[in-house]
């Protein structure tokens, strides 16, 4: 098939769907149902995939994160009576890994005290900064950097210190026109000296991490009790090579405090960037590829009624084949024409399909409020499935326009 | 070398269990540049004998040989490209393609012979010129006349150069009026060396042009040259033997028994 021909059946098609408008839509309503139901799930769950990737990118990536709780977890209220009855993280086994565990390079440990306002003599924040207790060692784990002043020290840790590091958005809401440094901050009633101010981690992303008032660990407990509810042990690696190596000593090292019988799971959760990252696309495995037999029982739905509608068209027009093989058009010449002309009818759906699902699955971007994704591979996937729908549905009328005896055809009223 | 060699074709069609003769034994030589009228009544066979010249058909017996090659054996695909290449129809009901504009309809033969645009563009333009309806290319059939559709299937027809310009009941869909028009552009062309083969049941249309094949129960009835006054018959005439009369077949029947 030479360029002008593919042009030209491009317009024939073109104006075949422009003749009969509300027939094309009604047949492309399936495909573009089809293409919709798979492109709004994908849409959607690479946002929420952006959405932890980006939660994650906090830690460092030789730090393995230590919790009661999993981060993500779908199971039935079993589990989750299961994992009630775990016992509380505490500093102790921080300390503990520390002591014991040879490939460790640094043990930090954080938690999550309080969310809401902090107000100093020059104004307050919106009542979504969040209280976090740390220790020096969270530092470098959690790869914050000291933009002026200095990082909370033993020191602060083991006098449990009334002293704070603010991060940037913090900073700009409560000393808008001086440095923050020296000055006392005030959250959930209680006052605090800034010593330090983080550097912005670039706040288009995530800016969770910009808008935190960080204490000392000890201070934190002092304040909101010994035995803190969501403690967060990070462990940095030595090296990248021995990542894997520390990982398993410092399981063993906490199977054997907290008293795991062998044989038995874990009843603590251990991950890293990456594992956590692989827990999140198996469990949307399933629910791909759902999404997938769903589209693609809608897309054969769909191509049989295009096949319907390609044969009613090829009746319709049996007199124009006639005049196209007088003039010299060769049974394949008819064969492309209508297959192109089903794959332009599925295209079309396709890429209203296919708008119409990022536009929906973005509006989950929207409600976590992370930034909208162009999943471009699944929008060319839907694209070349469309083509395949046109191809395999289109094949069949086109071959009998072709095989149409050109007297006959010409002879057709 | 004549242009069309037919030596004896035959075609039958099977309808059901009886088999119907539409062309019995038809022996026909049409040089270049004739003008020539195939006529008879209805089930004379003239249609049946207009698909074969047109190669939309193929005879079941006998041997045509169009511009030194053998039509009677060819593909499907190769008798495509003969049509493409050798002839130009123009049909009684004008068959133009209803939702393409009069220069997409005449540049149609050229795209399936993969003709460049520009020069698929520039013949189409010179082809619709030459029927004179140089202001009426961006119109759709449905916005012509009868007269100017007709134009526009000359000019479809000879876009392509074809030895032959086959014409089934050209006027059968026009007033007199226009149908005169159309005739006397059928002159014009033919006087410009076209080689013409119209296929009528009009005494007055087959009487323009300067033979006349008369079909009788698929055969052939009559010859005749037809001298006419400024029109020259062809130069070297040769009438093929009218095996009606000398062939062996059933007695004649009268027309409208079929």
């Amino acid at each position: 098939m030479n360029l002008s021909e593919l042009i030209e059946n491009c317009g024939m098609a073109l104006r075949a769907v422009a003749t009969h408008k509300l027939r094309s839509m009604l047949t492309l309503l399936g495909v573009v149902i089809g293409v919709f139901s798979i492109i709004v799930v994908m849409t959607a769950i690479r946002v929420l995939q952006d959405s932890i990737e980006t939660s994650l990118s906090q830690f460092g990536k030789d730090v393995l994160v230590i919790q009661r709780n999993p981060a993500i977890s779908f199971g039935g209220p079993e589990v989750w009576e299961k994992i009630k009855r775990r016992k509380r993280l505490t500093p102790d086994l921080g300390e503990l890994i520390r002591e014991k565990a040879s490939l460790v390079k640094s043990v930090g440990m954080q938690n999550g005290l309080f969310s809401g306002e902090v107000t100093s003599p020059y104004g307050k924040t919106e009542p979504s900064f969040s209280l976090l207790s740390l220790t020096p060692d969270g530092f470098p784990a959690k790869t914050l950097s000291i933009v002026s002043g200095r990082a909370l020290n033993s020191s602060d840790e083991e006098n449990g210190r009334l002293v704070c590091v603010i991060g940037s958005k913090t900073a700009e809401a409560l000393f808008p026109n001086s440095s923050p440094l020296g000055e006392t901050i005030k959250m959930d009633g209680i006052s605090y000296l800034v010593i330090g101010v983080l550097e912005s981690k670039g706040a288009m992303l995530d800016n969770s991490q910009d808008s935190v008032v960080i204490i000392p660990l000890s201070t934190g407990m002092n304040r909101y009790g010994r035995s803190p509810w969501g403690l967060t042990i990070l462990v940095q690696a030595r090296s990248q090579e021995t990542y894997n190596d520390a990982m398993e000593e410092v399981r063993g090292i906490l199977r054997t405090a907290r008293k795991v019988p062998p044989g038995e799971a874990d009843d603590f959760e251990i991950f890293t960037n990456d594992s956590l990252i692989e827990q999140f696309r198996s469990i949307t495995f399933a629910v791909r590829v759902g999404a997938a037999l769903i589209s693609s029982i809608a897309l054969i739905t769909a191509g049989i009624g295009i096949m319907n509608i390609m044969l009613v068209s090829v009746t319709e027009r049996t007199r124009e084949i006639g005049i196209r093989r007088a003039i010299g058009a060769k049974k394949r010449n008819i064969m492309t024409q209508f297959i192109t002309e089903a794959i332009f009818l599925c295209q079309v759906g396709g890429i209203v399909g296919i708008a119409l699902g990022i536009a929906g699955g973005n509006a989950a971007a929207y409600f976590f409020n992370v930034p909208p994704v162009v999943p471009v591979d699944w929008a060319i996937i839907g694209f070349l499935v469309c083509a395949a729908v046109g191809v395999i549905f289109g094949t069949y009328p086109a071959y009998k326009a072709a095989q149409l005896d050109p007297v006959e055809a010409l002879r057709y009223e | 070398m004549s242009l069309i060699d037919i030596q004896r074709i035959s075609r039958l069609y099977q309808m059901g269990t009886e088999t119907i003769h539409a062309l019995r034994d038809v022996t026909l030589q049409i040089q270049r540049g004739e003008y020539l009228a195939i006529m008879g009544p209805s089930g004379s066979g003239k249609s049946t004998l207009m698909n074969i010249l047109g190669c939309l058909d193929t005879p079941s017996g006998g041997k045509f040989v169009l511009n030194n090659s053998d039509v009677s054996v060819m593909d499907d695909n190769a008798l495509s490209e003969i049509r493409n290449r050798e002839i130009g129809f123009v049909f009684q009901s004008f068959n133009l393609l209803a939702r393409s504009t009069a220069l997409q309809n005449v540049e149609l033969p050229m795209i399936y012979a993969g003709v460049p645009k520009s020069e698929r563009h520039k013949r189409a333009m010179d082809a619709l010129s030459a029927v004179g309806l140089a202001d009426r290319v961006h119109h759709r059939p449905n916005e012509l006349s009868g007269g100017q559709r007709q134009r526009v299937a000359v000019a479809r027809a000879l876009v392509n150069r074809p030895s032959i310009l086959l014409a089934d009941e050209p006027t059968g869909n026009l007033d007199s009026k226009t149908g005169v028009e159309i005739l006397a552009l059928f002159e014009e062309l033919a006087t410009k060396g076209n080689t013409i083969i119209v296929v009528t049941h009009e005494e007055e249309v087959a009487q323009h042009s300067r033979r006349i094949v008369r079909l009788r129960d698929g055969l052939v009835a009559a010859d005749e040259i037809l001298h006419k006054n400024g029109a020259a018959a062809p130069e070297t005439p040769v009438f093929p033997p009218i095996h009606a009369s000398a062939h062996a077949g059933p007695p004649p029947v009268p027309p409208g028994a079929h």
